[in-house]
């Protein structure tokens, strides 16, 4: 038996906006810029929803419909899902129509997509929990299994999630970690009692999500029988594959021109005309059988760039000192017990802020630019640190 | 080669580049006659021919007295006093002298830089058939600050854009100028980036304290030294500077702006600095060069280009090399190729004195922009630049007469 587990993450940050110095201590809206400014969450989301979450979640509940058999798992962060409540309720009916199918498995995760876990376990801790009471009161599931922002993991994060008596937990399936071992296994995390490891299959998953519209890419176009062939070869070791990108691959990262959403039903049809094929949610996967070894990852490692680490995140000064002074105010705006306050301090410890400060790659305008919602990471920076001060002005003011 | 100045006989970045662009051309294999309206010796030249086309001092090759565009008219009327000459004057005998050279030399492509050459190019064109790059270092709009500027400028330009096989433009914002004010189609534009003057970058500097000791004395004190340099004419956005100065010293007045340069606008940006109530924050140096000027960048923490209109914008490169945090204006140039900077709109005064609070009050900020913009600001080398042009060339001669 060969099985597919196919993962998607939907998540939108909420943007701050070019929050000016002359602002602080006068206003603080950080969040809502003008509807056709650079940073307006509404026209942004809204946008995505025609491109890409309308046409991939209607095509998926149709593939549902026509193929019981067909099963995905999705991650969904809270900041997505206020926006949808907002701008676009229907999404959030869609989703919990899949749900209610048993064809569609929440993943947990932070509430705010925040590094929270590196930084400060108590907000961790608590960022994790308003995300499952979110996901219980809107879809009346617990979830399972667990992903950190990014992917990022290492064998502590595996060890909390063991603790809070998770099922399993997801994490890249990176060369270097897996020492010539197969990603398309079971496997247990390194002191762990019952929590399962899913490694991501990042070969597979990337030929969808980075290189289906690539036409510098050899194996441009891909078609269904190419992509049926690259599985079966990577099969050979190992029956599992996990297949996890971002929804977005679906009609934003590769638009609908590209045939990407044809492409995805005829593979479903393909994969599931075969004998013994099938797919499998998260949960799901963690018990197809025994666990074939241990792994163990003591250095973080994320899905992200070629480095797999969080320096997209965390590499440059201005990067580590928005983060530590974010949560090093973390304590004073808990005990004001003021919700708007907390609400705001939240929202901006969502990890697409360092990540737009990011200069790794600024120089030769690559992915990091184009995805950047300010016009520099300078800049990005600059509005970041205004915003710092207002919350100690409004501190103070408490 | 048809230029109008070459250092030290310059009074901006046209002879510089002019110069860098030669030296790197003849080291490609080129043979180059340049061709000056003015007789004076000149210093590391020897890699090309310098031809002088009048017995002029340098300092009358604007005419008799400082060129600035918007009087150009009149020094145009024709005086019987024969001590007076105009720049006309000295186009029409460089003109000629262009004329005889290109019979002597028979040159095989004539490349003239900006509107003051462009007469003498497109004769020699007509003449003898000789293909002509049209080298736009800045336009009359950019020099008379997006405003209409000098018609008889104009006019020379278009005649010189539509006339010319090629044409070089120093960046996108230039390009894109041409193309919408000279509705030339863009495919005969190609846009070459300047770099640096290259005895800027190796010849021997070192910072002295008793430049400006006064500055010196302020650094140590906390200040904050936020300099700009250029000819205070309205292209320059100087206002726009200063007002946002008013609003970055009303948080914060341990903030010095230094303004290195001087021209038309000179009383009207004193004035204003004493209007606004901020002059003990602004200190004017005048017009200063060398090493002067190379200490000024060196004090400095930030170097603001606030241009309305710059086509390239070398002074950014050269307080880049003396390591200052760099804010630019998206209208100019240099900030197409260089990222690791601050930017704003020209007229956005709010942003403007943002930036500089930010990079004031952030040392984070301030170290980032300063430790990545040397890994940048030299990414274009001159050798480049030749190249570009040699590719101009070839492809001009191969479709000459079709």
């Amino acid at each position: 038996m060969r099985t597919i587990c196919f993962y998607l993450h939907i998540h939108q940050p909420v943007r701050y906006r070019e929050y000016s110095v002359f602002n602080v201590g006068n206003d603080s809206n950080y969040f809502n810029d003008s509807y056709h400014g650079r940073q307006n969450n509404e026209r942004i989301f809204k946008r995505i929803a025609k491109k890409s979450y309308y046409p991939m979640l209607e095509l998926l509940l149709e593939t549902m419909e026509k193929y019981p058999n067909f099963k995905l798992s999705l991650s969904i962060t809270g900041t997505w899902l206020e926006q949808a409540k907002k701008w676009e309720p229907k999404l959030i009916d869609m989703i919990r129509e899949m749900v209610e199918m048993g064809q569609a498995e929440i993943v947990g995760e932070t509430y705010y997509h925040s590094l929270a876990f590196f930084y400060n376990i108590d907000e961790f801790n608590d960022q994790v929990r308003l995300h499952e009471e979110l996901i219980e009161k809107l879809f009346n599931v617990r979830p399972q299994v667990f992903r950190n922002t990014e992917l990022a993991y290492n064998d502590s994060l595996a060890e909390w999630a063991d603790e809070k008596g998770y099922k399993g937990i997801l994490a890249e399936g990176w060369d270097k970690v897996l020492d010539n071992q197969s990603p398309n296994h079971l496997y247990q995390p390194v002191n762990c009692g019952d929590l399962k490891l899913l490694l991501k299959n990042y070969r597979l998953s990337d030929d969808i999500a980075f290189r289906f519209s690539d036409k510098k890419w050899k194996d441009w176009p891909l078609t269904v029988p190419k992509y049926m062939k690259f599985i079966n070869d990577e099969a050979k070791d190992g029956n599992l594959i996990n297949l996890f990108m971002d929804f977005e691959t679906f009609g934003e990262h590769q638009w609908k021109d590209t045939g990407i959403f044809k492409f995805f039903t005829d593979f479903v049809k393909a994969w599931l005309s075969e004998y013994d094929n099938s797919f499998v949610t998260v949960s799901e996967a963690c018990e197809i059988g025994r666990p074939v070894g241990e792994i163990s990852m003591p250095e973080t490692v994320t899905w992200a760039d070629s480095e797999r680490d969080l320096s997209a995140w965390l590499s440059n000064s201005m990067q580590k000192s928005a983060e530590e002074q974010i949560y090093a105010l973390r304590g004073q705006i808990l005990d004001t017990g003021d919700r708007r306050l907390i609400n705001d301090w939240r929202l901006l410890t969502t990890s697409d802020h360092p990540y737009a400060m990011c200069t790794k790659y600024w120089n030769d305008g690559d992915v990091h630019a184009y995805f950047s919602a300010y016009s520099s990471p300078y800049e990005a920076f600059l509005y970041f640190m205004n915003i710092i001060r207002d919350l100690e002005y409004r501190l103070s003011e408490v | 080669m048809l230029g109008w100045e070459l250092p030290p006989h310059n009074s901006g970045g046209l002879g510089v580049a002019c110069l860098n662009m030669a030296r790197a051309l003849s080291r490609e294999g080129a043979e180059i006659e340049f061709v000056l309206p003015y007789e004076a010796k000149h210093k590391n030249t020897d890699f090309m021919q310098v031809l002088p086309a009048t017995h002029l001092d340098p300092i009358y090759r604007y005419g008799n007295g400082a060129y600035e565009s918007m009087s150009l008219n009149e020094k145009v009327i024709p005086t019987d006093k024969n001590d007076m000459i105009s720049i006309r004057d000295v186009q029409k005998g460089y003109c000629k002298f262009v004329d005889e050279c290109v019979e002597e030399f028979k040159p095989e492509v004539i490349h003239a830089h900006d509107w003051l050459t462009f007469e003498a190019g497109m004769e020699a064109k007509k003449r003898y058939n000789i293909p002509l790059i049209a080298h736009i270092h800045a336009t009359e709009y950019d020099r008379a600050g997006m405003h209409a500027g000098n018609p008889l400028i104009h006019e020379i330009e278009y005649e010189g854009l539509m006339m010319a096989d090629k044409i070089i433009a120093v960046s996108e914002t230039t390009k894109r100028i041409i193309h919408e004010k000279y509705h030339i189609p863009l495919r005969k534009i190609e846009v070459v980036y300047n770099s640096l003057d290259e005895s800027y970058e190796n010849s021997k500097y070192h910072f002295t304290e008793q430049t400006h000791k006064y500055l010196l004395k302020l650094k140590d004190e906390g200040y904050t030294i936020v300099s700009t340099v250029g000819r205070f004419t309205v292209q320059k956005g100087l206002k726009n500077l200063m007002h946002a100065a008013k609003k970055v010293l009303s948080k914060n007045d341990k903030i010095m702006f230094v303004f290195a340069g001087d021209g038309e606008e000179r009383n009207k940006l004193i004035k204003l600095a004493a209007d606004l109530g901020i002059i003990k924050n602004v200190i004017f140096t005048w017009f200063i060069r060398g090493k002067k000027l190379r200490d000024v960048y060196s004090l400095s923490d930030v170097f603001v280009m606030s241009s309305v209109s710059e086509p390239f914008g070398l002074t950014a490169l050269e307080a880049a090399h003396h390591g200052d945090a760099l804010i630019l204006t998206n209208q100019s140039g240099v900030s197409e190729i260089i990222q690791s900077a601050l930017k704003y709109d020209f007229w956005d005064e709010e942003k403007l004195a943002n930036e500089i609070l930010a990079v004031a009050e952030n040392k984070i900020l301030k170290n980032e922009l300063q430790e990545n913009i040397k890994n940048e600001y030299h990414r274009i080398s001159w050798d480049q630049v030749a190249e570009k042009c040699l590719k101009v060339y070839n492809k001009t001669v191969k479709h000459k007469g079709i």
